[in-house]
């Protein structure tokens, strides 16, 4: 018939968020909430009874708010069709991910697939530490929906890409970590649905490991198997992916073709310029006692600018509010390319005199500010991410899309030559010319 | 070949899909298998725990109850007659626990991949026939030792009652899978199974005649006696193993009509529930 592979109709996902951030019900508060309803019955029967007309308030105190983590979203995926999905944390990739490769159900709405699906939402599914790379690879294809001969057949083909060779009758537990990723990327990238479900496996791992992983993706690709590939990584979208959709808050905000919709995606909310303002409501809960407030780019006269020149320094400034005391916080930033590539990371407290000087931080409203020099960025544009945690205890607020301002390299080292330069810094640098 | 899968939520009663299961049959043994061979690994004795675990039980359960309270063993010798009992109620117990606590520790797999869940609590239940295989052994030659001691007084005969023996491990199996998907579906939302769990294993062994014999209960109460399916699994494996008692006809068509309405209604509810299982684990 027609040759769609995915269809996507309407489909959304709630989740009921309770009044605390419990992750399971326990069998006492089933109970209690039994009582509770009978009570309620009780006493709207007692009112009743007694001719009492307030019956409009709610008899449940306990009145769950749901969240909508997809609303409404369709889409088709032609046969063959390699299509990337791009937004933010939170924007409903992972569960429309999770609903297609039918790890849950969708509340409302349907979808259509036509063929088997292969999902790596993770690597190393079901690996156990105690088992061999050889019995691992076994265990893992099963999960994975492999059979028992299809394994045998493609064992040794496994073995070689992960290139853990002699080491595959080794407990992985002793395996390093990136040979423990290797092979469990191995064993997944030799699966052969027909329909590929990919999310962001490949943010783990080196470079190598990640260079290994996109040319695998791209064979599958080119093999004409129809692939849903979720990615932060921009330049991976735009070399692997024809077309793109942009979800954003649970909706689908954008379908295009894919350097468009990455366009799209990376200019969004970007409105207003050189400064990005926290609403106390478009924060997380769970940042408490955390509370962003602004992230701004200054120039050397203290304006708040969108385009900052690179012959000039600049300053970027985080502005918070702590609302009870934080041991070990450190408030940083991460700055990136349109494409999504790091610039550079960098924390308030990197210098470990000024980390001892705060290792508690009262309650009160900061300002962590740093400037980056002249004649260091590149022209371009160019994303700050927010990022505010305790090392390895917790990380309160993270924003990898906070704001986006543009550098204008008029003057810079090397301008007299009317050329785009490559890289993200344009340094200027001493050069030395000596005759020998 | 062109499968087509529709993705719709689901409402009510669920259809089972057991077909589903028999294609993730390789899943299923490769389950098994997986929580057999890391269940020895850094073990000093390694798999003879398995041996170890039900003639240790049998031992005490021997001087405890065959001596200290003198219960009667119908005619067999205590060690026999226990460790009869032993092995299914072994198969059971071993099920309820693992298996009570599979999907939970399996939460990995669910929330990551798709696979028809059924596979996990029926791979933990089967695990235990490896177990009862070895214990089984160890029976042989119990009986074959007290056949050939001397004073012991016990004569084994093949009889056709031990053909039926599969018939029996087959009950205790459909028991064991059908309470086991019961528990594992409560334990997703209500973690309380797992306090649960040792309480209800412990009073479960005391109803269940395992160091005692069925014929001590009043004939009066027998049919609330065999609700409990473990009673006709056990007097089962004696009538065919040790020719204990007359067929113990009534209780064995209770114990089988309670297991197989435990099963069906197990699978109905694990269906029913397991929608929900990635979101609430």
């Amino acid at each position: 018939m027609d040759d769609i592979a995915i269809r996507v109709e309407n489909i959304s996902k709630s989740y009921r968020i309770g009044t605390a951030p419990e992750r399971y019900r326990t069998l006492r508060d089933s109970i209690t909430n039994a009582g509770r309803h009978i009570l309620a019955a009780r006493h709207l029967a007692a009112r009743l009874s007694a001719g009492r007309s307030d019956l409009a308030r709610s008899p449940d105190p306990s009145s769950h708010s749901t969240i909508w983590a997809l609303k409404d979203v369709s889409f088709d995926v032609r046969r063959g069709q390699v299509l990337g999905i791009v937004g933010r944390n939170g924007a409903g990739k992972s569960t429309l991910l999770k609903i297609l490769s039918r790890v849950t159900e969708p509340s409302t709405g349907q979808a259509e697939i036509h063929g088997r699906v292969g999902s790596l939402l993770e690597v190393g599914t079901g690996f156990h530490p105690e088992l061999t790379g050889r019995e691992n690879i076994y265990l893992n294809g099963a999960i994975l929906g492999m059979k028992r001969v299809e394994i045998e057949r493609k064992f040794d083909e496994i073995v070689e890409f992960s290139e853990v060779g002699q080491f595959i009758d080794t407990p992985v537990k002793r395996y390093s970590s990136g040979m423990y990723l290797r092979l469990a990327f191995a064993v997944a990238a030799h699966l052969e649905p027909e329909i590929l479900v990919v999310d962001e496996v490949l943010a783990v791992g080196d470079a190598e490991f990640q260079r290994k992983c996109l040319g695998k993706m791209s064979d599958v690709a080119q093999a004409g198997r129809t692939v849903l590939f979720v990615s932060h990584n921009m330049s991976a979208i735009l070399r692997l992916t024809e077309e793109t959709l942009v979800l954003e808050k649970g909706r689908l905000a954008y379908r295009a073709a894919t350097p468009e919709a990455v366009d799209y995606y990376m200019a969004a909310g970007f409105s207003d310029a050189g400064e990005r303002l926290w609403q106390a409501s478009e924060v997380p809960a769970d940042a408490a006692p955390f509370q962003p407030l602004a992230l701004r780019v200054r120039d050397p006269k203290g304006r708040v600018v969108d385009t900052a020149r690179s012959t000039e320094p600049l300053s970027i400034e985080v502005e918070y509010r702590l609302d009870q005391p934080i041991t070990g916080l450190r408030v940083g930033i991460y700055l990136l390319t349109m494409r999504g590539e790091y610039v550079f990371t960098s924390f308030d407290t990197d210098d470990p005199g000024k980390f001892e000087q705060h290792s508690t931080r009262p309650a009160g409203h900061y300002v962590s500010r740093c400037t980056l020099p002249a004649n260091w960025l590149n022209e371009g544009r160019y994303v700050l991410s927010v990022n505010a945690s305790a090392f390895h205890v917790k990380r309160y607020f993270w924003d990898d899309h906070a704001l986006a301002f543009n550098v204008d390299a008029t003057g810079a080292p090397g301008k007299h030559w009317p050329e785009p330069r490559l890289g993200p810094v344009r340094p200027a640098l001493d050069w030395m010319i000596e005759t020998l | 070949m062109d499968s087509i899968i529709f993705l719709r939520p689901t409402r009510g009663l669920a259809a089972l899909n057991l077909r589903d299961l028999w294609v993730y049959r390789e899943l299923v043994y490769f389950l098994m298998w997986r929580d057999l061979k890391v269940r020895y690994k850094q073990t000093l004795l390694g798999a003879s725990w398995a041996i170890l675990q039900p003639v240790v039980q049998m031992v005490i359960f021997t001087l405890l109850f065959g001596g200290v309270a003198n219960l009667s063993s119908e005619g067999v010798p205590y060690p026999v007659f226990n460790f009869t009992a032993l092995l299914p109620w072994g198969l059971f117990s071993k099920a309820l626990s693992d298996a009570g606590r599979a999907l939970v520790n399996n939460r990995n797999m669910i929330t990551k991949v798709y696979f028809p869940r059924l596979v996990i609590p029926v791979s933990s239940v089967l695990a235990g026939l490896v177990d009862f295989a070895i214990a089984f052994g160890v029976l042989v030659l119990i009986i074959i030792y007290y056949h050939f001691a001397p004073g012991a007084n016990f004569d084994f005969h093949f009889t056709p009652a031990l053909l039926t023996l599969p018939l029996f491990l087959i009950l205790a199996l459909v028991s064991a899978l059908g309470f086991s998907l019961w528990l594992s579906a409560m334990n997703v939302i209500y973690r309380d199974v797992g306090h649960v769990l040792p309480f209800l294993t412990q009073i479960w062994f005391f109803i269940t005649p395992i160091v005692y014999s069925s014929s001590e209960i009043s004939s009066k109460w027998q049919w609330l006696y065999a609700l409990n399916p473990m009673t006709g699994v056990i007097e089962g494996f004696r009538w065919a193993i040790l020719g204990t008692q007359s067929t113990p006809a009534l209780l064995l068509i209770i114990s089988t009509l309670v297991a197989v309405v435990v099963l069906i209604s197990g699978l109905f509810y694990f269906r029913r529930m397991e929608r929900s299982f990635a979101d609430e684990i």
